[in-house]
């Protein structure tokens, strides 16, 4: 039955998080070690619906509706995956995975180095901003884990990308944060690759070629770089490449570099607040990496570093745009 | 003083255990005694590299209920149970690698104490510090064993200080919803730390929680072995028989700090004294087994005999134990990949240091 309506499903386009829904149903079909635990997830399906079907499907054992704990079932996550088991767990928006701060940083990312205890298991959930959520249904939290050593982190920006990646987060042997934009969710489709389609943890994707300046991003501003650099080559006639992170922990060093050597002139851009954001880190590597082939200061496109706020002005005077990213894309180019 | 002595078990029914297992009882706690001391030895010597946490007093907790488990169950120590984890399988040697920061210790150096744990044979999940913690990843321990049908139980251990943590009520809640077969000990020794439990929790009985969860709560005598071990194996009997959580509150005392640095200045006079004096476990055991058990002396003489060889030639091998290798630290963060890089600075070299920095860097230099 689910093969039928698999095959139905892989041959059209997709969304977002459908591909999601796709990458669950096949990872749970395969492996039956692979469970997913989190709240509202079961016959309700999820806030989002990304897991819509999977409980009548694998049963309410496999699909756990948890009381409101999310140091609760991301522990019991752990400890089944000690166990060998591979456990999904859903926080309902992204921003709540900070009350699991703690037992994510402390007990989950050290059990491998100081005690050998595998802990192969994804923490998932809806990210980001865009939407009109407010400060708590919005936010961006990555490099609060990035700077966590036994953590791995990945952030999707294409369908395509959503199914693979989580079908290798669900595989891998260590915790993986799986950050999903809420705001691409329904907005961009795809047709997805055949077969069992799983994307390397760890590697970036060039979004689009360039030879005058590189643009290095990933989630949801991937798609407003895109748009910037169309812009950019229809009115100035530059020719700027986009790479897509995908992975920030660990971070695709020699995408960067690569780019960083062919364009020379980079310009980092995110979503999440500017202070103490990946970008950070991005240009301290390009400093000590490639120093020597830089023409122009390395800039930072990303948000102002408030809470984010509700209303759309507001929201969208903090958040990064495409006029903004095409500005400092100017700067960089002109300097 | 909150402790109040709880009725003991019926002398004569030794909890239906045999002689043998009587003397096995009393093996463990004087083992856990032992090696504590033999670790004091050490610590005075310097050869202990961190803290030393002692469980004097708390034998009994540790021993009893660790004993009422099979070997496929889980066990999830505090740092007060070293008996647990002697019962559970760990070995002296282990142990002492371990305080010693040994690279053929049990994490190869990397934590400290009795912060270990083997899940592929003798069952015990290593610790970590933040208090309560254990509890939710007993939570799914357990529910990986109800989820594949397997008869394991699993049994974790908090303080009296880790009741009031979210961790402990966030995993208590979610296996008692799932009815996990867990059993969750708190060892109530009057003391967190420095903190008496009238200010950690203004409920008379922590066993009371129990209520506020739906599951089964009792609270015994933690210093009476049989008593303890006969809550516990009826408490993994419920939970192997699917009858899900139950919160068992072991009444004791901690007679030592909270590490061995702790002088204790915040215990009220005498009180220390009182419990060593009237409430000691192993004197307790002992009485009951030379009375009614009526096993003599010699056989006990013969236990401690063993104990203080076993930790003898434990603590010469572990003595002989090599340091870890620094470029270990760089190993096993992920399965992938295997290993860190080694930052720039340090290409080609292979210690951090030739000798010890401190003194002539950290403020005591007047160049």
């Amino acid at each position: 039955m689910s093969g039928l309506l698999h095959g139905a499903l892989t041959m059209a386009e997709v969304t977002y998080l459908e591909a999601l829904r796709q990458a669950l149903f096949e990872e749970m079909e395969r492996d039956e070690n692979v469970f997913c635990i989190g709240e509202d997830i079961g016959a309700y399906g999820g806030a989002f619906k990304v897991t819509e079907g999977l409980q009548a499907r694998f049963g309410d054992s496999r699909v756990i509706d948890t009381p409101i704990s999310e140091t609760g079932f991301v522990g019991a996550a752990a400890g089944a995956a000690h166990m060998g088991m591979r456990p999904v767990c859903e926080m309902q928006f992204i921003d709540f995975v900070s009350c699991a701060y703690s037992i994510l940083t402390n007990y989950v990312a050290t059990a491998r180095y100081r005690a050998f205890l595998p802990c192969p298991m994804v923490v998932r959930g809806p990210s980001g901003g865009y939407v009109r959520g407010g400060p708590f249904h919005s936010q961006n939290p990555e490099a609060a884990f990035f700077h966590t050593p036994g953590l791995k982190i990945v952030y999707p920006a294409t369908a395509s990308d959503a199914k693979g990646l989580l079908k290798a987060a669900i595989r891998d042997d260590d915790c993986v944060l799986f950050f999903e934009h809420k705001y691409l969710y329904r907005r961009i489709k795809q047709e997805m690759p055949p077969g069992d389609h799983v994307v390397p943890i760890g590697k970036a994707r060039l979004a689009r070629e360039g030879t005058d300046l590189s643009i290095v991003t990933y989630a949801a501003t991937v798609w407003k770089a895109l748009e910037a650099a169309e812009q950019l080559e229809r009115e100035d006639g530059l020719s700027v490449e986009v790479l897509d992170l995908r992975s920030l922990l660990p971070l695709d060093d020699e995408a960067i570099v690569a780019t960083v050597r062919k364009t020379n002139r980079v310009l980092l851009v995110h979503e999440d607040t500017v202070t103490g954001g990946i970008a950070g880190e991005i240009a301290a590597r390009i400093n000590e990496m490639a120093f020597e082939w830089l023409d122009a200061p390395i800039r930072r496109v990303a948000a102002h570093d408030v809470p984010l706020p509700y209303a759309p002005q507001l929201e969208d005077f903090v958040l990064p745009q495409t006029a903004d990213i095409v500005r400092a894309a100017r700067w960089v180019a002109r300097y | 003083m909150a402790v109040s002595s709880v009725p003991a078990t019926d002398p004569a029914a030794r909890a239906g255990l045999s002689r043998d297992q009587l003397l096995e009882l009393y093996y463990w706690m004087r083992l856990t005694r032992s090696l504590e001391e033999r670790l004091v030895n050490l610590y005075r010597q310097t050869k202990v590299v961190g803290g030393l946490f002692r469980s004097l007093g708390q034998e009994a907790c540790a021993v009893g209920s660790a004993y009422a488990l099979r070997r496929e169950d889980v066990l999830s120590p505090l740092i007060r149970n070293l008996g647990s984890m002697l019962v559970k399988g760990a070995a002296p040697l282990e142990v002492l690698r371990q305080y010693m920061a040994k690279g053929d210790s049990p994490t190869r150096g990397r934590e400290l104490n009795i912060h270990f744990g083997d899940v592929e044979d003798r069952n015990f999940v290593g610790q970590i510090s933040h208090l309560g913690d254990m509890v939710p990843v007993m939570a799914g321990v357990t529910l990986s064993f109800k989820l594949r049908g397997q008869p394991r139980v699993g049994l974790v251990y908090v303080g009296d200080g880790a009741t009031s943590t979210g961790a402990f009520h966030e995993g208590i809640n979610l296996a008692a919803v799932q009815r996990c077969p867990l059993v969750v000990i708190v060892e109530n020794n009057a003391y967190a730390y420095s903190t008496p439990t009238a200010k950690q929790c203004a409920a008379e009985r922590l066993a009371d929680k129990a209520a506020g969860y739906g599951i089964a709560g009792v609270r015994a005598d933690g210093n009476d072995v049989l008593a303890v071990y006969q809550v516990t194996r009826d408490a993994v009997e419920r939970a192997r028989g699917g009858e899900g959580v139950t919160l068992i509150e072991l009444m004791t005392y901690r007679r030592k700090g909270h590490a061995e640095h702790d002088n204790q200045s915040y215990v009220p006079a005498g009180e220390i004294d009182r419990w060593a004096r009237e409430n000691d476990p192993l004197d307790r055991y002992i009485r009951r087994l030379t009375g009614e058990a009526e096993v003599n002396q010699n056989e006990l003489d013969a236990i401690d005999a063993r104990v203080s060889s076993e930790i003898d030639k434990a603590t010469d091998v572990a003595e002989t134990s090599p340091p870890p290798e620094p470029r270990d630290c760089l190993l096993g963060v992920y399965a992938d990949p295997p290993a860190m890089p080694v930052l720039w600075y340090r290409e080609g070299i292979h210690t951090a240091v030739e000798q010890h920095e401190r003194p002539a860097s950290w403020g005591t230099h007047d160049g």
